[in-house]
């Protein structure tokens, strides 16, 4: 069976400026519970790469430049 | 490299004490394991980063159950578990609990994690449960998984972050052998030789389906997907009560606790739509969930929990706790709701089903040592059978069990493994990354958990719960013939999808073999409306036998602390009754 993709707005979102994963950074990638967020191989900075999200924060509360912001998502907003 | 490519591989390693899961449980039966002997080899094995696993990821407002001199005594705590699990208690490990968590929160004040004390200095606890009081706030509960990890640090624990148990392996004469587990970024495999082994795995949190369309939106961290239930399943150890199910007051649509634990000591209550209580007591009980339930039907929900009445700084104090631990995005949720605590009241739902001894009482059967039913195998924490024991009961647990897993280590050798074991798994494991087409590991998993949904929310009714058999059992052939991984974390999914399917089986099994209704709404059959003390005042044990599912009872112990004819039923009164 082919597979399709399906569009989905992310709750987690990186703000690129800030984001220091160019120069080494690992931490919300290392401390989300569920794995979803990883270092772009374009930009080299962070970004939920899977949109399978317990909106807990840790990767907000952890981040040491406050690049990273949980909204509520969509659907349950 | 590709975003998660699959690496084959296989090593092995070997430790005295593996502990599986390091979330609440886990870190303190290491710590306890490794204190007990210093020279032995703790390993700690986690899917996620010990740093921020588990259901206390962001902390926890306070300690549910706490049994502290001058406010509780262990008798009355057993007592009121006792009753509010419908009287089906071994009571030993529950008084067990009772008496050693005092020292457990004095060793946890120790790690830098405070408690509510009041102006004499004494701990400043509050009640909410029918009859007893032990609900201790903690003003700085998010600094809990940091403290934990310092400690670990301290006692040079082996800690593996991001790899997921699989399977237990065992001896031939049925001893604990070891665990097989898999990275979840590189899909390697490691087998894991240990004397003893202790499952800290967490609830099976993500078996039902939220509403709001996030399958990840559950109650618990939904990273919590029972592997601990289906690998305790597989590796033969018996598993209790688990038609009990854990269902929850949560906010609607964010389904997170609103939180009566929180602010109920304070004068929130529960109301429905007219603004008037329904229910005598707050606390989560099968009764308490019954009567929320028939109150959403009545025509008299919405149901609310109701703070708007209190002085504004009292709603600041509540609101400043359930905005900064536990869950902190409450705070977020009800600003783009726009609901202020002090003109609105929180809208409440019914959670989706889940197994957690934590609220309830469904787990891997423990006596008072924390061993299960196979030697050198050990479970604490929401995934084992001792009754509504929350955190403190997983801190507490999780420390008995690593006293007598090292115990058990030091007077064990390694036990002998099949080799052909490991390559069965190996074979299991990385079948969906070996198909070139097929149905992803989200959709076997949305269809599985809309099943439970469906077929298995109480009330249960039998031709229900038949046709749900059904119905799994073609989802479960889709699964093990079509599932496709295309790289390692679709590979972890997809795990945890069978985890979540042996859960579901499970949960159809148990509830059909105890013919009567019990807990309230947790196991309320309607085809067996009563409660049948002569026939079902008994554990059910499930367990694997000759490769087939099987449910047995087992007599309740003997009560330690006994129940009074009229005490049996307090958590049975739980309507508020109309006043003349």
């Amino acid at each position: 069976m082919p597979l399709a993709s399906y569009q989905t707005s992310v709750p987690v979102v990186v703000d690129d400026a800030k984001c220091i994963a160019d120069k080494g950074c690992t931490v919300c990638v290392d401390v989300c519970p569920l794995d979803v967020l990883r270092i772009s191989d374009m930009t080299n900075k962070a970004y939920m790469a899977y949109d399978e999200c317990w909106y807990c924060m840790p990767c907000e509360a952890d981040c040491p430049t406050g690049a990273v912001t949980v909204n509520i998502p969509y659907l349950l907003r | 490299m590709a975003l998660d490519q699959i690496v084959d591989g296989l090593s092995e390693v070997s430790c005295d004490v593996l502990v599986i899961g390091g979330g609440t449980a886990g870190p303190m039966a290491a710590l306890k394991a490794k204190l007990k002997n210093p020279k032995a080899n703790v390993v700690l094995l986690e899917k996620a980063n010990v740093k921020r696993s588990g259901a206390i990821s962001m902390g926890m407002d306070g300690l549910n159950n706490a049994v502290i001199p001058g406010y509780a005594t262990p008798e009355q705590y057993t007592k009121e578990i006792t009753i509010a699990n419908d009287g089906i208690v071994d009571q030993k490990a529950v008084y067990k609990y009772a008496q050693n968590c005092y020292g457990i929160i004095e060793e946890l004040d120790s790690f830098g994690i405070r408690f509510l004390k009041n102006e004499n200095g004494d701990y400043a606890v509050k009640k909410v449960h029918h009859i007893g009081t032990y609900v201790l706030p903690m003003p700085n509960g998010e600094t809990v998984k940091k403290a934990l990890y310092r400690q670990l640090r301290r006692a040079r624990i082996l800690i593996s972050n991001r790899y997921m148990a699989t399977r237990l392996l065992k001896s031939a004469d049925g001893r604990i052998a070891g665990a097989i587990s898999v990275n979840t970024r590189t899909a390697e495999m490691l087998v894991i030789k240990a004397k003893a082994v202790i499952l800290c795995m967490g609830a099976a949190g993500r078996l039902g389906l939220p509403t709001s369309g996030y399958m990840f939106g559950t109650y618990e961290n939904a990273a919590n997907s029972g592997d601990g239930y289906s690998m305790a399943y597989h590796a033969g150890a018996a598993l209790a009560n688990l038609e009990c199910y854990q269902i929850n007051p949560l906010i609607k649509d964010y389904n997170g606790p609103a939180c009566a634990y929180v602010a109920g000591p304070f004068g929130a209550f529960t109301a429905n739509n007219e603004g008037s209580r329904f229910i005598e007591c707050d606390y989560w009980s099968g009764q308490m969930m019954l009567e929320f339930y028939n109150e959403l039907l009545s025509g008299k929900g919405p149901v609310f929990l109701q703070l708007k009445h209190l002085h504004p700084d009292t709603i600041s104090e509540i609101e400043s706790t359930l905005h900064k631990v536990e869950r902190p995005t409450r705070g977020l949720f009800q600003q783009g709701r726009g609901v202020d605590y002090r003109n609105d009241s929180i809208e409440m739902h019914i959670s989706e089903i889940g197994f957690c001894s934590g609220h309830s009482a469904s787990g891997v059967f423990v006596d008072d040592n924390a061993r299960t039913t196979v030697p050198g195998l050990y479970a604490a924490g929401d995934m084992a059978s001792v009754p509504h024991n929350y955190m403190l009961g997983a801190f507490t647990n999780g420390a008995v069990a690593g006293i007598d897993a090292m115990e058990f280590a030091d007077s064990h050798d390694f036990a002998d493994f099949d080799a052909a074991d490991v390559a069965r798994e190996r074979d299991r494991v990385m079948a969906p990354t070996r198909r070139e087409d097929g149905i992803p590991p989200n959709q076997v998993e949305y269809k599985t958990r809309r099943l439970v949904n469906d077929y298995l929310q109480p009330p249960k009714v039998t031709r229900k719960y038949e046709l749900g058999m059904r119905r799994l059992a073609e989802a479960r052939q889709d699964m093990q013939e079509h599932m496709i991984a295309r790289n390692a974390h679709e590979l972890l999914r997809a795990l945890e999808v069978q985890s979540i399917m042996d859960c579901a089986d499970m949960a159809v099994h148990a509830s059909l073999y105890r013919e009567e209704s019990r807990w309230g709404l947790y196991h309320w059959r309607t085809d067996f409306p009563e409660k049948d003390n002569e026939k079902w005042f008994c554990h059910t044990l499930l367990s694997k036998q000759n490769g087939r599912m099987t449910s047995e009872k087992r007599a309740v112990e003997p009560y330690v602390v006994p129940i009074a004819d009229d005490e049996k039923d307090l958590y049975d009164k739980q309507r508020i009754r109309a006043t003349a």
